[in-house]
C-alpha cells in the first residue's frame, strides 16, 4: 500500500513546518544574541555577525547582576527540588502503598493544590514571607515555590511508586523491614528514575517561575532570580530596549534546559503524562 | 517446627468475603497444600498465616499460642513469593542476608547461614551476581535461599513454579520436595492452583472452594474417597466422569461418579454408546465415549485403543469403584 | 488445645502489621501536610480573610474588618434637597474587573481550542511511522522548555513593530501591507498572546495526546485497515472515541493552566486593558495600586471559579478515590 505522493509531500511539509516553528524563536534568539551595534537593525534570517560583546555584557557589567541572578535561580531551584523531594518522598510512599481512612480525599486535596492559582494565596504568602522575616531574600522563593513543587512531587511519585511490585515490599515486610527500611533500602534505589525526573521537572518549574518572584524579590537585586533579572533589564539608554542583551540573556539561561530537556527526553515525557493524565 | 491451629478463620475485604469460616490443623514437620480453582481465597488464606493481612475474626495459632496481632517477621515464617520478588538492586548475597541484618545477627552467622543455604540449593557460585543476570530458575533458588537463610518454622509458597516453563517446573518441583525431606521438621504451606503439584509434593492437601475448605487428607485419601463432588471433580486427571439420572438411579443415587481408569468395555451389558473421539498418549488412550449422559464418557485404557471412532460400543464402571454422591453433592 | 479461649473468637485482634503500617503512614505524611498547611492552606485563609478587610500593603496588620465590601457595596445619600444617589462600589461592578474576567475567558477558550487542535495534529503525526520521528519529538519539547519569561521576551523581539521579523516575513509574503505593532497595537494584542501562548502550549498538548493515542491497541488499526475503513472514518469512529477520556482530562488541565495565566501578559503587552487578566489585574490591586484588601477580594473569586473547574477535572478524569488516578 504506497500512499500517493502528494500525500506524502503534504505530510513531510507539516512535519517540517512543525519542526521549524518550534525552533525558529530560540535559533532568532541566538542570531540576535551574537549581533551588536546597527547590526541589530538589520532583519536577517542568517547568521551575519559573531560578536560575543553582548554576552560579556550581560555577564559582567553591571556590576554583575546578571551572574548573581544566574546563581540565585540555581541555588532556589536546588534547594526547592531536594526539600520537595525529600518530604514527598515518604509521602508518597503512604500515598501509594499503605490503605488508610482519608487516603482518597488527601490525594485529591493534593492534586487540587497543584492546580492552584498562585495568585489566590499570594496576599496570605506576602503576609507569612513578612512575618518570617525573609522578604526580599531568596527563602521567600524556596517558601513559596513549596507551594507548587511538593504536590506535583507527591503526585507523580505517588504513580511511580504504585507501579513498584507489591510482592517486593511483602518480601521484605517478612525480612523484617519497617516503612522506613521499606522506603530508604528497598524502594529509593529502585526509584532514582523517578526522582531524577521528577526532580527534573520541579526544577524547570522554579527556574521558571515569575509571578512569586517578582513579588517576593523584585526590590531586592541581590535576591532576583534570572526571570525577573531578564524582565528588569534595561540598557545604559532607558529609552531604548537591549534586545542584544536580553537575548544573550535569554540564550544563557534557556540552552541548560533545553540541554537537560534533550538528555532526559523520554523521563520528562514519562512524567509529564503521570503528572497530568493517566487513563 | 510449628503446629498451626486456625479456627473459624475469616477475611473479609470491605463487604466481600473471601475466607468465610476456616478451621484447620496443620501438623509439625508436614508439607500442606492449599488448592483450589482462582478466587477460592487459597492465596488470601496463605497470607493470613504468614500475617500479610489482618485476620477479621478467628484465631490463628502457631504451637497453641495466638499469633493473630505478630507481625510476619515475629512468626519465625519465610515465604516464597510467586515472581520471587528478589531486591533488584542487591546480589544474591545480599538478597540472602537482609533479613538477618535487619534482626541485626553477627556478620559471621549471617555468612555461615547464607553459604549453607547456598550449598544447598548449589547457588554458591552465584552469591556476586545481581538476579537479573540470573535465569527464572536460579532467581527461584535465591527466593527458596532467601527463605531458608531465616531458618524458619513455618514455610510459605505462594504458587512458586507458575513462572517456570514445564521441562523447569518438575525439576524444581523434586528440588522443593528433597528439601522438604531435608528439613524435616519445618512445616512447610504450598498453595497452588496445579492439582499435579498438590498431589506430588504434599503430605496433606486442603481443598478450598469459595472461603471454604471442601476436604482436607492425603492425595490418595482425596483421590479415592473425595468427600463432594467439587473434590471429585477437581482432584485427579482427567476429570471423573459423572452420570445423573437413569445411570445413578441404578446405584441408589443421585449422582455417580467413576474415574476413567475404572471404566471398561465390556463385551455384554453395560452403558450402550459410540466413540467420539480419543486420545492417543503412546502409554495410554483415553476414549471419548457418549452414551447418552450430559458429557461424553472418558475411559483409560494401557496402551493403544482397540476401538475406532464411530464404533459402537458397550462400557461399565468396575466393580466397587462408583463414587456415590446425594443430591447435596455430598459422598454417600 | 488450651480449655480457655485466649480471646472470644469474634472479637477483631488487628495485626501489628497492619496497625503499624497505618500509625507509619501518617507519621511519613506529617511532613507534607505541615509544610502544605504552611504554604498554602494558611495564606489561602489569610487571603481569603484580607479580600473581607480594608488591608493595605503597608498597613495589612492593623486591617479593618470590612465584611463583603470589597465585593460590592453600596451607599445611598440623602441629599440635602431630599433627593438621593446611590454609588454602587466593589470587584463584581468593577468594569475594569469584568474586562479583566472577559479577557481571561476569551483569551482561555480560544488558546485552548487552539492548542487541543494543533497538538491532536502533531500527536497524530507523532504516532505514526517515519524517518526522523524522534528528531520532530526532540524539536517540539524546545518551545517547553523555554521559561515563560524568555519565550515572551523573544516574541516581544520577533513581533517588534520596526525591527521584528514577523512583520518582515509577512510584508515579503504580501500578508499584511503595512508592520504592524503586534504587542502594542490594542486590535492586535489579544492575537499576540494567543499566538505565543498557542505555540509554548503545543507541544504539552502533543505529548498528553500522543500518550493517549498510544494506548489505542494497534490492532483495532488493523482490523479497521483489513475491514477498508477509509481513515478519516477510523479517525472519528475509532481514535477520538478512543482517546477522548484522557484528552477531556487534557483540556481542563490546560483550561485550568490558561485561566491562571500571568506571566506571558505580565511581561509581552503590559499595561494593555486588551490583555490584562484577572491574575494580572488582582496583582496589580495588591501590589501596584496598594489596595490587598481590594485585589485579594479578585483572587479569591478567580479561586472559587478554578475550584468549581478542579471539581469537574476530578469528576472527568474519574479520579478514583481510593488509588488516585486509575
Amino acid at each position: 500500500m504506497k500512499k500517493p505522493w502528494y500525500q506524502v509531500t503534504a505530510f513531510y511539509a507539516f512535519v517540517i513546518f512543525v519542526v521549524v516553528q518550534a525552533v525558529f524563536p530560540f535559533y532568532y534568539a541566538i542570531i540576535t544574541s551574537f549581533k551588536s551595534g546597527t547590526a541589530l537593525f538589520e532583519i536577517t534570517y542568517l547568521p551575519t555577525t559573531f560578536s560575543l560583546q553582548n554576552y560579556y555584557d550581560v555577564l559582567f557589567k553591571g556590576n554583575g547582576t546578571f551572574l548573581q541572578n544566574l546563581w540565585n535561580s540555581v541555588w532556589v531551584a536546588s534547594v526547592t527540588v531536594v526539600v520537595a523531594l525529600f518530604i514527598g518522598t515518604t509521602a508518597a510512599y503512604a500515598l501509594s502503598r499503605v490503605k488508610f481512612r482519608g487516603r482518597g480525599v488527601l490525594l485529591m486535596t493534593i492534586l487540587g493544590v497543584s492546580m492552584f492559582p498562585q495568585v489566590a494565596v499570594l496576599a496570605g504568602l506576602f503576609e507569612v514571607i513578612q512575618g518570617l522575616g525573609i522578604y526580599n531574600t531568596d527563602w521567600s522563593l524556596i517558601f513559596s515555590y513549596t507551594i507548587f513543587t511538593l504536590p506535583f512531587t507527591v503526585w507523580v511519585l505517588t504513580t511511580f511508586m504504585r507501579d513498584l511490585p507489591v510482592e517486593l515490599e511483602e518480601a521484605a515486610i517478612v525480612d523484617g523491614a519497617t516503612p522506613w527500611v521499606i522506603v530508604t533500602k528497598i524502594f529509593l534505589p529502585l526509584m532514582w528514575p523517578a526522582l531524577v525526573t521528577t526532580g527534573l521537572l520541579a526544577f524547570i518549574a522554579a527556574w521558571n517561575e515569575y509571578l512569586f518572584a517578582l513579588t517576593f524579590t523584585a526590590s531586592n537585586n541581590a535576591a532576583r532570580t534570572v526571570p525577573v533579572g531578564i524582565a528588569l533589564l534595561s540598557g545604559s539608554d532607558s529609552h531604548e530596549i537591549p534586545w542584544g542583551l536580553i537575548m544573550a540573556a535569554s540564550v544563557l539561561v534557556t540552552v541548560p534546559l533545553i540541554v537537560l530537556v534533550l538528555i532526559f527526553q523520554k523521563k520528562i515525557i514519562a512524567g509529564l503524562t503521570a503528572g497530568g493524565v493517566k487513563g | 517446627m510449628a503446629n498451626i491451629q486456625l479456627k473459624n478463620v475469616k477475611k473479609s475485604f470491605g463487604a466481600v468475603n473471601v475466607i468465610k469460616g476456616v478451621d484447620l490443623d496443620i501438623r509439625q514437620g508436614e508439607f500442606m497444600v492449599f488448592v483450589g480453582p482462582s478466587g477460592c481465597g487459597k492465596s488470601t488464606l496463605l497470607r493470613l498465616v504468614a500475617g500479610l493481612e489482618d485476620i477479621t475474626s478467628g484465631t490463628l495459632s502457631f504451637d497453641g499460642k495466638v499469633v493473630n496481632a505478630l507481625p510476619p517477621s515475629e512468626r519465625g515464617i519465610a515465604m516464597v513469593f510467586q515472581s520471587y520478588a528478589l531486591y533488584p538492586h542487591m546480589t544474591v548475597y545480599q538478597n540472602m542476608a537482609f533479613g538477618m541484618k535487619l534482626a541485626k545477627s553477627s556478620p559471621d552467622e549471617i555468612d555461615k547461614r547464607v553459604r549453607k543455604a547456598a550449598d544447598m540449593l548449589q547457588i554458591g557460585q552465584y552469591l556476586d551476581r545481581l538476579p537479573k543476570q540470573l535465569s527464572g530458575g536460579q532467581r527461584q533458588r535465591v527466593a527458596i535461599g532467601r527463605a531458608i537463610v531465616r531458618d524458619p518454622k513455618v514455610f510459605l509458597f505462594d504458587e512458586p513454579l507458575s513462572n517456570l516453563d514445564a521441562a523447569l517446573r518438575v525439576a524444581t518441583r523434586l528440588e522443593i520436595a528433597k528439601l522438604h525431606h531435608a528439613m524435616g521438621k519445618t512445616t512447610m504451606i504450598y498453595v497452588t492452583h496445579d492439582q499435579v503439584e498438590a498431589m506430588t509434593l504434599a503430605d496433606r492437601i486442603c481443598v478450598l472452594r469459595d472461603g471454604l475448605v471442601e476436604q482436607v487428607g492425603t492425595p490418595l485419601e482425596l483421590y479415592e474417597k473425595p468427600a463432594n463432588l467439587f473434590v471429585a471433580g477437581f482432584i485427579g486427571s482427567p476429570k471423573m466422569n459423572f452420570f445423573n439420572g437413569n445411570f445413578a438411579d441404578a446405584y441408589k443415587a443421585h449422582t455417580i461418579g467413576v474415574r476413567s481408569e475404572h471404566m471398561e468395555f465390556v463385551s455384554r451389558g453395560g452403558w450402550q454408546g459410540k466413540v467420539i473421539h480419543a486420545e492417543k498418549m503412546g502409554s495410554d488412550t483415553y476414549s471419548f465415549v457418549d452414551v447418552g449422559s450430559a458429557e461424553p464418557v472418558i475411559i483409560r485404557e494401557i496402551g493403544t485403543s482397540r476401538h475406532d471412532i464411530d464404533a459402537k460400543v458397550a462400557i461399565a464402571p468396575v466393580d466397587g469403584k462408583v463414587h456415590r454422591f446425594n443430591e447435596q453433592g455430598k459422598a454417600i | 488445645m488450651s480449655a480457655i479461649e485466649p480471646t472470644p473468637s469474634d472479637t477483631p485482634i488487628r495485626n501489628q502489621l497492619v496497625a503499624g503500617r497505618v500509625r507509619s503512614a501518617w507519621i511519613f505524611l506529617t511532613p507534607m501536610l505541615v509544610t502544605l498547611i504552611i504554604v498554602a492552606a494558611w495564606p489561602l485563609a489569610r487571603s481569603i480573610w484580607f479580600s473581607l478587610t480594608d488591608a493595605s500593603l503597608l498597613h495589612y496588620p492593623e486591617a479593618k474588618f470590612i465584611g463583603l465590601g470589597n465585593y460590592y457595596y453600596s451607599k445611598t445619600i440623602t441629599m440635602d434637597s431630599g433627593a438621593t444617589t446611590t454609588t454602587m462600589k466593589g470587584v463584581l461592578v468593577d468594569g475594569a474587573w469584568w474586562n479583566a474576567v472577559w479577557n481571561t475567558i476569551r483569551f482561555g477558550l480560544v488558546s485552548v481550542l487552539l492548542e487541543t487542535l494543533l497538538g491532536m495534529a502533531v500527536a497524530l503525526v507523532l504516532n505514526a511511522e517515519f524517518k526522523g520521528r524522534g528528531i520532530v519529538r526532540a524539536a517540539i519539547l524546545v518551545p517547553w522548555a523555554i521559561p515563560t519569561v524568555v519565550s515572551a521576551k523573544m516574541w516581544g523581539w520577533m513581533l517588534n513593530d520596526q525591527l521584528g521579523i514577523i512583520n518582515d516575513l509577512l510584508l515579503r509574503m504580501h500578508v499584511i501591507s503595512e508592520k504592524i505593532a503586534w504587542a502594542a497595537d490594542a486590535n492586535y494584542s489579544m492575537i499576540a498572546i494567543v499566538a505565543v501562548d498557542t505555540w509554548k502550549t503545543v507541544p504539552f498538548m502533543a505529548l498528553l495526546i500522543l500518550a493517549g493515542l498510544q494506548q489505542v491497541p494497534g490492532d483495532v488499526y488493523e482490523a479497521a485497515s483489513i475491514d477498508g475503513v477509509h481513515p478519516i472514518k477510523v479517525f472519528w469512529k475509532i481514535t477520538l472515541p478512543l482517546i477522548r477520556p484522557a484528552l477531556m482530562v487534557a483540556v481542563i488541565f490546560r483550561l485550568l493552566d490558561a485561566l491562571r495565566i500571568f506571566d506571558l501578559v505580565y511581561i509581552l503587552t503590559p499595561n494593555s486593558s486588551q490583555t490584562k487578566t484577572m491574575s494580572v489585574i488582582s496583582r496589580e490591586n495588591m501590589f501596584d495600586f496598594d489596595k490587598l484588601g481590594y485585589g485579594s477580594a479578585e483572587s479569591t473569586l478567580l479561586f472559587l471559579v478554578l475550584l468549581v473547574m478542579v471539581t469537574l477535572y476530578m469528576k472527568l478524569g474519574r479520579v478514583n478515590f481510593d488509588g488516585g488516578v486509575q
